[in-house]
């Protein structure tokens, strides 16, 4: 599914990502965790294409595609998505039209036929039951005026439409108050699938209680430096970072 | 990380309306004296009144001087090297129906997208067609007579209606008003005229073209609206021209009167040739455009976008008269390339309780210039008067300009204003976001800049708005934030 090979990238003159290597196989929920300033946003945005990243070497291969190679809106239509850690607010911007404009080019870049107006709208109520949210996000701009929450499952109720094979949760629990992290953690359970692959990057242990990941990785200082299952999480719920960090430094 | 295509991209979009349709035309030689506006009225049959008034209007002018307080740069224009009048030739068989109409004009119509016929008819919408200065095809004018409606242009107006015409024309815009109302007041070609009786709904919105075509031919339009005690009028108002050379001048006058209880909404989607990349052959479009809200409770609603012309200088106004009548300005104004606006409106509160609502959005892009002029006068009569201003700017790119000048004069201490201003860019955020969701950047800045000027195209017809969306898409092609 996705296959990232000795990644390195520089904001600026300073490179933040130093040879990052990760597998991700179809189904598999990865969870990255790390502290401030290791990378984990960096390697969420490079992956998905934002400016002001330089990758400097390495390659991720996605659905047989590097990912370096393609514009974002290309990595949109292969399949790619990422979930804002804060989601961006254009004002005047309706919800329903933005969502429809997003999904017909990624239909029409799949070979599918565009969804006409009565169908989006079935297709949308559909995935609104799912996610168990009201259809009052529909009629209001993307984001605009939304309070962190609702910016939040308006992101996976994005994902939830445009049905992405490889998702990734950029600091999706920040932010959120305990009821509000439930209800965006339902959603991505809800959203996964033998087909789906997720990468959760999260600073802390708590989104891991909702979301249960296969596979917890450690960033540190640019680089994945211990891999293992969700008891990792736990481990360094109860250790701390510093204990990894101390690691690293012995090695 | 990603190429981003450069903002000359934008500037670079070839104008998509430029042609020429090859039509004789009847057109007086180029130059400007008492001889040109007696024939410009005698070529037009009209009666004596009309010429002694024009020529009045033109011996003021000849007193008066060149605006140059507007923010805009342009060359001198030589009002000698200008030809006054052009006409579609055989005026003397004006067609009965579309059959008649010169094939090589109804083309241009269909590759402008004007569906001038069937298509116009099934929409409910009458159309008076105004190619270069005379009418050529009118639609639907039974209908309106039914319901006591007068459309018609502005010379059959002068024959069939010389009365209204004499009590009105000039009435809200006289000829010593401005430079160039005084001299549309001396040379004015052709435009439109629209009576609405008492206590009627105008049954269908009434809808307008123009398109300059002559070569060299200033066009000098003027436009007369009344609604009568307790009517209502939608009038949409929508350009585009070939593609040429030469500047060519363009000086309108709109008048609209309002009387109580009445309400005339006039729309406007203006898409002239800009000029090209250098800012070269494109039209000025110097109009004075103004209603008077006679009546108690009347109430006048502009609303424009505004895409094209090398240089806009125009500002829709409303004189708020009636006791507790209202005005209305939404505007959208683009500028890209080399082209340069300095727009706005005024809004004169002279009757009590009145008010009015200006919402101006100004987007430029390239090395556009732009200038929103706004004036909100409360009148020591005014007593309860209110305003509310938002005026918003996006800049896309970093060698356009935005300014904005609000004048507020209050003589009446009850008075409430209220003055919101902004001044934005197209985030990367914003384009990363969209295109993230599989958007590409060109749709990316299209709903963005749709978004921004959403509350100006809530106040357009249906199909208008429609159009004014697609409009600002092909302008902006190929802008980057």
């Amino acid at each position: 599914m996705l296959s990232v090979k000795g990644l390195r990238a520089n904001v600026g003159d300073k490179e933040i990502l130093r040879g990052l290597d990760l597998e991700v196989g179809p189904g598999e929920v990865h969870a990255i965790m790390g502290p401030n300033g290791s990378g984990k946003s960096t390697f969420a945005h490079v992956l998905s294409g934002r400016a002001g990243y330089g990758v400097t070497a390495g390659s991720a291969i996605f659905e047989g595609r590097d990912l370096f190679d393609l514009e974002p809106e290309e990595r949109a239509r292969l399949g790619l998505f990422l979930a804002f850690q804060y989601p961006v607010e254009l004002p005047g911007v309706n919800n329903t039209y933005f969502l429809k404009a997003a999904l017909n080019s990624i239909r029409k870049a799949r070979g599918e036929s565009e969804l006409d107006a009565v169908s989006f709208l079935r297709l949308i109520k559909e995935r609104l039951k799912i996610l168990h949210l009201d259809d009052s996000l529909l009629k209001r701009a993307v984001n605009a005026g939304f309070s962190g929450g609702e910016k939040k499952r308006n992101e996976i109720f994005q994902m939830a439409l445009l049905e992405p094979r490889l998702a990734i949760l950029d600091e999706t629990d920040s932010g959120l108050d305990i009821d509000a992290l439930r209800v965006v953690a339902d959603g991505v359970n809800a959203l996964r699938g033998p087909e789906r692959s997720m990468i959760v990057v999260t600073h802390y242990q708590r989104l891991l209680d909702y979301i249960e990941p296969d596979y917890v990785h450690v960033l540190a200082k640019g680089r994945i430096i211990r891999s293992g299952g969700k008891e990792l999480a736990l481990e360094l719920e109860e250790k701390g970072y510093g204990w990894i960090d101390a690691e690293v430094e012995a090695a | 990380m990603t190429g981003a295509p450069a903002v000359e991209d934008i500037v670079r979009s070839e104008y998509e309306h430029g042609f020429t349709t090859e039509i004789e035309s009847d057109t007086l030689p180029p130059g400007l004296d008492e001889d040109v506006v007696r024939a410009i009225s005698r070529r037009k049959g009209e009666p004596e009144f009309m010429v002694e008034q024009r020529l009045k209007a033109y011996r003021h002018w000849l007193t008066m001087r060149e605006p140059e307080w507007a923010s805009v740069h342009y060359p001198r224009i030589d009002f000698q090297s200008i030809s006054y009048y052009s006409a579609p030739k055989r005026p003397e068989d004006m067609p009965k129906s579309l059959d008649e109409i010169d094939p090589a004009l109804l083309e241009t119509y269909n590759k402008l997208g004007i569906p001038i016929e069937e298509q116009k008819a099934l929409a409910g919408i009458a159309v008076d067609a105004v190619f270069d200065s005379v009418s050529v095809a009118t639609t639907f004018r039974a209908t309106l007579a039914e319901a006591g409606v007068i459309f018609c242009s502005i010379s059959e107006a002068l024959h069939d209606y010389p009365e209204l015409v004499k009590q009105y024309m000039g009435s809200v815009v006289p000829h010593t008003d401005n430079y160039y109302a005084g001299l549309n007041a001396a040379v004015f070609s052709d435009g439109t005229f629209v009576y609405v009786p008492k206590g009627v709904r105008c049954p269908m919105e009434l809808s307008t073209y123009f398109r300059i075509n002559a070569r060299n031919t200033g066009q000098f339009e003027r436009t007369l609206i009344i609604a009568e005690a307790g009517s209502y009028v939608s009038y949409l108002e929508g350009c585009t021209a070939p593609q040429r050379d030469e500047n060519q001048l363009h000086a309108a006058v709109v008048e609209l009167i309002a009387m109580e209880d009445a309400e005339i909404k006039y729309s406007t989607v203006q898409n002239w040739y800009p000029g090209d990349a250098q800012g070269r052959g494109g039209i000025y479009n110097f109009v004075t455009k103004r209603g008077d809200c006679r009546g108690a409770r009347s109430k006048i609603s502009w609303t424009q976008v505004e895409t094209g012309s090398a240089i806009t200088w125009k500002y829709p106004s409303c004189i708020l008269r009636g006791e507790g009548s209202v005005g209305e300005f939404y505007s959208v104004a683009v500028t890209k390339g080399r082209q340069q606006a300095d727009t706005g409106t005024k809004m004169i509160h002279i009757g009590k309780n009145t008010s009015s609502t200006i919402v101006s959005k100004g987007i430029s892009a390239g090395e556009g210039q732009q200038t929103y002029r706004g004036l909100v006068r409360i009148g020591p009569r005014a007593e309860g008067a209110r305003n509310h201003t938002q005026c918003d700017s996006l800049l896309i790119g970093d060698r356009c300009t935005a300014n904005t000048f609000p004048y507020i004069e209050v003589k009446h201490p009850s008075a409430q204003m209220e003055h919101e201003a902004t001044t934005s860019k197209i985030s990367d955020d914003q384009l990363f976001y969209c295109r993230s969701r599989g958007l590409n950047e060109e749709d990316a800045v299209s709903m963005i800049v749709n978004g921004f000027c959403k509350e100006v195209f809530n106040e357009l017809p249906m199909e208008f708005a429609v159009e004014a969306q697609k409009l600002l898409s092909i302008s902006l092609e190929g802008a980057v934030g």
